[in-house]
């Protein structure tokens, strides 16, 4: 049944990967509109309210968009991968119903409050609204990065008669890759939304809006990259040490490493091939993979053909890896000179905005980027040495499976252009209404100093 | 203490529960969804205001329901979800249309936001349908024929209806002057399409499956079953009785058909359970072959007795927030 696995598997990787989009942003997102929603109340000053005004119409967008993907998340082991929950439910089973029980009730009751009941309950319970929907996105990351950690570093279970079943709970919960992923994903969205809010405020300033709700919001997006872009290298280096201990294919795949290899080179780009098994067009620094790896430069790294036959997919893992890095590079490199340069000018020149504006959606690339190294990297296995991907597929007709990936992907692509759409038509119009409303202000004997950024 | 035996037992208990409470509480979201009016805009931005802050909770019992159901009782899972695999791409095709029209009708250009609002009821009708249309094959047990086909088609128009009347009833509620006029109007039509569907799941359901029968005709316990049905239609006439005299002076007794209409899906809802009990597949899986590992059960369990408590504390909580009528729609 080839084409049902290969069917179910591109329709689980649409359907994760929409839905990826929306958590990346909104886990980070409400932090920023908690810190939005503080800096209000200790300094009563009304430019953190605009600003916070505005980022909350986008988390709503953004949180509905993540919620009605991600019902159709917990559907999709049961239609398509029942061999997952018949071997290894025991341990899913249970962390999924935490993540539903522990951070699903919690962010989408107070979500209510927090944007429907501004005007309803005191400002301090609002802001503990935010602060615990916040605490609930964050939540479900944890249980759910749990199990996907679990299934790439499987402890704390025994097998019988073919089933797992849990022996150490805290050692299923807290399995030797999940402080790493857990941590790299948190930055990773971290650095998504600033991102996200430096661009649309860049975009906001290009189309003459000098107000300084914008431009506050811009300064704050790059002050906290220039601040997680690194630790984001760092833990992601740190990650790759921890993959390198427990699925050393995996990152023979990420570093294009054929042969088992003493003073590895790193290689900055090359064309893997996995018929001749062998790299093309070579671009490469001697020993650094080594040193990076194993702290020597005559370090070994074992290579693919140590694992013929049960390696992932090189071609994918491997550019994957390289997209991801580039971009950290390059968000780490903007981020210095952005904040480098808000720091001593004040302002920022219109090809850095510009540049900005084309960055806005660079975190999605590189989270995506990330998550393929990472899954496609755990091929063949989907619970590593336990359970292989065919053994989990479904056997219903692949005709249906083809059917409702086809309504998936039209409905995921008309969707994900309205998002993006709706974003910079956001950012078009609060340029009008907020100086509507800031003139409505000024007609009031207010003191207001904030005309001009 | 609690034994292994008993643990299916209570986490089908859980199910049911979620999934009940998920009946109607996204019920009368997705009724309101129904019955938006195309033609007036200052109803459908009122109606829609009325269900903002709690769709998005209403739904995770949903979540919930399947989450239950997926690791309490995997291999029911996954032969209901194989079985039911088209129905289920077309709920959650529908869930999603309607999710997002909530949050993009408020953000569109001012022209767009009417096709939002269709989306959103096409999106709420496809979700109804599907489910009552799930519902219908599970009652005829999976068969795979045209009479199935057929009862899963009568049972779709039937729940659409009553969700239909449970969101009119939350509006007889939730709104004031005209709209709450048409809200009773909607609820007195839906009310009596309802009946008439439940009664026809109610005679249906015994000539189809055998156990049914015996079940409901068995005594002693059936004089005590029947109880059940009988109240459910005691609901139906003193909810339409009132339906007659509302509204009252001071909107006296406004929440009077809501809490009927809750009722109504408890006793309609007890009543298919008493029927299927100890079954989750009809004929096929029982609660007791189709469940989990007891250690993982147990976890789940110690957690769910602390954690659903809170979960209900602060869903009072922001139903009491929200109490009282619908005012203007503010998204911040
Ligand atoms: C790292 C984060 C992350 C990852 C990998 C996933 N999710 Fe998710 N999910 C969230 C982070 C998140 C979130 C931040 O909690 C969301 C996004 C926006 C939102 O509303 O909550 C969410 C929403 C969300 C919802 C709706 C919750 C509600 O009603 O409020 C469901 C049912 C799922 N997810 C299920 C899944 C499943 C089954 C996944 C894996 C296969 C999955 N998610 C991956
Ligand atoms: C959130 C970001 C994620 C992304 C972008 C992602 C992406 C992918 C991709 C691309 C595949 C296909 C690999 C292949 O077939 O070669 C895959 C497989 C899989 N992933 Fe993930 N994944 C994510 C998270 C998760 C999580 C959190 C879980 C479970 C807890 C999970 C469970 C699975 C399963 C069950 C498969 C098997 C299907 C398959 O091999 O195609 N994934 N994922
Ligand atoms: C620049 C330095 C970076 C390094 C060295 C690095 C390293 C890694 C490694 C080794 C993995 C695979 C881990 C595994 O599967 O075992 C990974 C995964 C991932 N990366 Fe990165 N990364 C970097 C930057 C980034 C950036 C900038 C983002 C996003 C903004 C990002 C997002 C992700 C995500 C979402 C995953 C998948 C989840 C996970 O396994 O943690 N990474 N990264």
């Amino acid at each position: 049944m080839a084409d049902v696995m290969l069917l179910s598997r591109i329709q689980f990787a649409a359907n994760i990967s929409f839905h990826i989009l929306f958590p990346t942003i909104t886990i980070a997102l409400c932090w920023f509109l908690v810190y939005f929603k503080v800096r209000f109340h200790i300094s009563k000053h009304p430019v953190w309210m605009r600003v916070y005004r505005f980022w909350v119409k986008v988390f709503a967008l953004t949180f509905a968009l993540g919620v009605v993907s991600g019902i159709t998340m917990s559907f999709q082991f049961g239609t398509n991968w029942p061999g997952f929950m018949e071997k290894v439910g025991n341990i899913a089973g249970p962390l999924l119903a935490y993540e539903v029980m522990t951070a699903f009730f919690l962010e989408a009751t107070f979500l209510g409050i927090m944007l429907f009941g501004i005007n309803r309950v005191p400002s301090w319970v609002h802001t503990g609204a935010t602060l615990l929907v916040a605490f609930g996105t964050s939540m479900s990351a944890f249980w759910i990065l749990s199990l996907n950690s679990w299934m790439h570093t499987p402890t704390g279970f025994e097998m019988r008669d073919g089933v797992a079943h849990a022996v150490d709970w805290f050692a299923i919960i807290f399995n030797p890759s999940f402080p790493y992923r857990l941590g790299h994903m948190l930055l990773a969205s971290g650095l998504t939304v600033c991102f996200l809010i430096a661009g649309i405020s860049a975009y906001r300033v290009l189309r003459g809006d000098n107000k300084k709700a914008p431009n506050i919001a811009l300064r704050t997006a790059v002050y906290v990259a220039a601040i997680i872009a690194p630790l984001q290298i760092l833990m992601g280096d740190m990650h790759g040490l921890n993959t390198f201990e427990h699925q050393p294919q995996k990152v023979a795949a990420m570093e294009g490493v054929w042969d088992t290899t003493k003073g590895a080179p790193l290689l900055l780009f090359a064309i893997p091939d996995e018929e001749q098994r062998t790299n093309h067009m070579e671009i490469a620094i001697p020993k650094l993979a080594s040193i990076i790896l194993t702290h020597d430069p005559e370090g070994e790294i074992p290579g693919l053909n140590e694992f013929e036959g049960k390696h992932p997919p090189v071609k994918p893992v491997f550019f994957g890896f390289r997209i991801m890095v580039g971009l950290g590079m390059l968000m780490l490199l903007s981020a210095w000179v952005a904040s480098f340069l808000l720091w001593r000018k004040k302002t920022l020149s219109k090809g850095f905005l510009m540049f900005f504006v084309g960055m806005t959606f660079s975190g999605w690339v590189a989270t995506l980027a990330g998550w393929y190294v990472t899954e496609i990297g755990r091929q063949p296995y989907l619970v590593n040495g336990v359970l292989t991907t065919a053994e989990a597929v479904t056997d219903i007709p692949s005709g249906n499976v083809a059917f409702s990936l086809a309504l998936y992907l039209i409905v995921y692509a008309f969707l994900l252009v309205a998002y993006i759409k709706t974003l910079f038509l956001m950012a078009r119009k609060s340029v009008e209404i907020e100086e509507y409303s800031l003139s409505e202000l000024a007609s009031k004997p207010q003191p207001m100093k904030e005309v001009t950024a | 203490m609690i034994l292994d035996s008993q643990l299916p037992t209570i986490f089908a208990v859980l199910m049911a529960f979620s999934v009940l409470l998920y009946a109607m509480l996204d019920g009368y979201d997705l009724g309101v969804g129904l019955l938006l009016p195309m033609e007036n805009e200052g109803q459908r931005d009122k109606m829609i205001a009325s269900i903002g802050p709690f769709w998005d909770a209403n739904e995770t019992w949903l979540v919930l329901a399947v989450g239950l159901l997926l690791v309490a009782f995997p291999s029911a899972h996954n032969v209901i979800l194989r079985e039911l695999y088209l129905p289920t791409a077309f709920l959650l095709i529908g869930l999603i249309l309607r999710g997002v029209s909530f949050d993009f009708r408020a953000k569109v250009i001012a022209e767009h936001k009417a096709r939002w609002d269709r989306l959103f009821k096409l999106g709420s009708l496809v979700a109804t349908a599907s489910q009552g249309y799930m519902l219908g094959l599970f009652v005829m047990g999976f068969e795979h024929s045209f009479t199935a086909v057929l009862f899963g088609l009568l049972s779709a128009i039937g729940v659409t209806m009553a969700y239909a009347l449970i969101g009119a009833c939350w509006l007889i509620m939730k709104a004031e002057g005209e709209l709450q006029l048409r809200a009773i109007k909607w609820a007195r039509i839906t009310g009596v399409v309802s009946f008439v569907g439940i009664l026809a799941v109610c005679i249906t359901n015994p000539i189809i499956n055998v156990f049914v029968l015996e079940r409901w005709t068995n005594p002693p316990l059936a004089y005590i079953f029947a109880t059940v049905p009988a109240l459910c239609f005691a609901f139906f006439v003193i909810g339409h009785a009132t339906l007659k005299r509302l509204p009252l002076k001071d909107d006296a007794g406004c929440w009077l058909p809501f809490v009927l209409c809750v009722c109504i899906f408890t006793t309609s809802f007890i009543g298919l359970a008493l029927s299927f009990y100890p079954w989750v597949v009809p004929q096929q899986l029982t609660i007791f072959e189709a469940a989990s590992a007891p250690e993982s059960l147990r976890i789940m369990l110690y957690g769910a007795l602390v954690v659903i408590p809170i979960i209900f504390a602060y869903t009072l909580f922001a139903y009491r927030v929200f109490w009282g009528k619908v005012g203007d729609l503010r998204y911040y």
